[in-house]
């Protein structure tokens, strides 16, 4: 049966799910980060790193027990949907959704962060002109998935139209990238890196791969981690073993003259959630 | 060491990678804050005292969460406040050249770790506001702080960790891809 696509239920179920994605990722980090950061810590041999670990661990354990938001820097909200082939997509469903991210600036308390680009003056609920970014794919179920993103890490992103004969550079880019962000974007980071497609599609890539579960690496991406790893810029630049905790690539193919590559740079509270919307 | 402010003589002591732990009034001030001050002045004594750079997150008289915020922003407001008093700057990330000489023989730089809003707001209670009209990112909060776990970043003798790191990761990828 297709639903109804001004369906009033079906908006407040995508807000009751954006609300509570959003609680979820701004108090408590998915298993697979925590596992990440507990690994490194485990393992990193500088004195001043370990210490900033043991910082990172202790403040993760008491936003749980406060729930309290894990950063001051509650981000601006990234949301993803997937849209099973029985629901429209309407305007009902971005209503929902912004409405969801205006209750939860109130409810959890949220830092509104989203400003007009110009005047800077700010909205006061997370929400505007283009915010929430929402991006929709096909899927079998409809879910809602957040990825709350703070500036310091995205201020530390970047983007190149590298030419095709490069290809062996991209380790390269991407740890440049990290030596010219230095502790700004709060390491030891993850990094998304998207390649190929074209100058917009490389982006969306890039910040894609940070919806990439991080226990894995492929032997490229463990190449690149390693790259960056040997800066020794270490947990908020003050030096150390780790610097990426993972890097995830997403690619895709593009004209045989460009090869964009995209680095979207995450704080080591990589904060993602998924909910499902009841109906 | 554990510090109390005000702060005196004792912070020359320290050195870029020593833990310290600060305990004491702090006041909260970012880059609208800093500007305010410039032209209006100091609303508290700035004798001994810490400047904390951070815009939290209050709710109904309460910290909910305060962590610290990237403190180069502030490298080119910062001297007057050095000038007045000030003893330690504490935030994330570093700060500039012209702050390191400022702080030369008067005062240190403290790292928070980053994204530590929670850990933060449990070792602090608030007890006033100046220029609240700036808003709540922007307002200096007086903090009330117990024990909050530092590293010097910056010492008062030149000692600058952030700058360290900094050369030696410029080094590696030097070496690393060949670069001349």
């Amino acid at each position: 049966m297709m639903v109804n696509p001004v369906d009033p239920a079906l908006s407040s179920a995508l807000a009751d799910a954006t609300e509570k994605a959003l609680r979820e990722a701004e108090i408590r980090l998915p298993s697979d980060v925590l596992a990440a950061l507990r690994r490194a810590a485990a393992v990193e041999r500088d004195g001043i790193a370990r210490r900033e670990f043991e910082n990172i661990l202790e403040n993760i354990a008491l936003a749980e027990e406060r729930q309290v938001p894990i950063c001051q820097d509650t981000g601006v909200p990234v949301v993803y949907l997937t849209l099973p082939p029985d629901v429209a997509l309407s305007p009902a469903i971005f209503e929902g959704i912004r409405e969801g991210v205006q209750r939860a600036t109130t409810t959890i308390p949220l830092r509104p962060n989203v400003v007009d680009p110009l005047t800077r003056k700010n909205t006061g609920d997370n929400t505007g002109t283009g915010m929430p970014a929402v991006h929709v794919t096909p899927g079998d179920r409809l879910t809602v998935t957040v990825l709350p993103k703070g500036a310091g890490s995205e201020n530390a992103s970047r983007i190149g139209m590298l030419l095709p004969s490069q290809a062996g550079d991209i380790p390269r880019f991407v740890a440049e990238t990290m030596l010219i962000a230095g502790g700004k974007p709060c390491p030891p980071v993850f990094l998304g890196v998207g390649i190929g497609g074209t100058f917009d599609m490389a982006a969306a890539l890039a910040k894609e791969a940070l919806l990439l579960p991080v226990d894995t690496m492929d032997d490229y991406e463990q190449e690149i981690c390693d790259a960056v790893n040997a800066l020794g810029i270490g947990p908020m630049g003050l030096g150390g073993d780790t610097t990426a905790l993972s890097v995830k690539v997403k690619r895709a193919d593009c004209h045989t003259a460009s090869l964009p590559v995209a680095v979207n740079v995450q704080c080591w509270a990589c904060r993602r959630a998924i909910v499902e919307v009841e109906r | 060491m554990n510090l109390r402010t005000p702060l005196g003589d004792e912070v020359l002591d320290l050195r870029a990678g020593d833990t310290v732990t600060l305990s004491g009034t702090i006041y909260t001030a970012r880059d609208e804050a800093h500007l305010r001050m410039m032209e209006e002045g100091i609303p508290f004594d700035p004798e001994g005292a810490a400047i904390y750079h951070c815009g939290p997150v209050v709710q109904d008289g309460r910290l909910v969460v305060a962590g610290p915020t990237t403190s180069a922003r502030m490298d080119a407001l910062t001297g007057f406040l050095i000038d007045a008093g000030v003893r330690a700057l504490v935030g994330k990330g570093g700060m500039g050249p012209e702050v390191v000489d400022e702080l030369r023989g008067r005062g240190v730089y403290l790292a928070l770790t980053g994204g530590c809003a929670a850990l933060a707001a449990a070792r602090m209670s608030l007890s006033g506001v100046y220029f609240e009209d700036l808003g709540m990112a922007e307002a200096v909060w007086v903090i009330e702080a117990d024990r909050l776990p530092l590293t010097v970043g910056i010492d008062a003798h030149g000692g600058d960790i952030f700058h360290a790191v900094r050369e030696k990761a410029k080094t590696q990828f030097h070496q690393r891809f060949n670069i001349r």
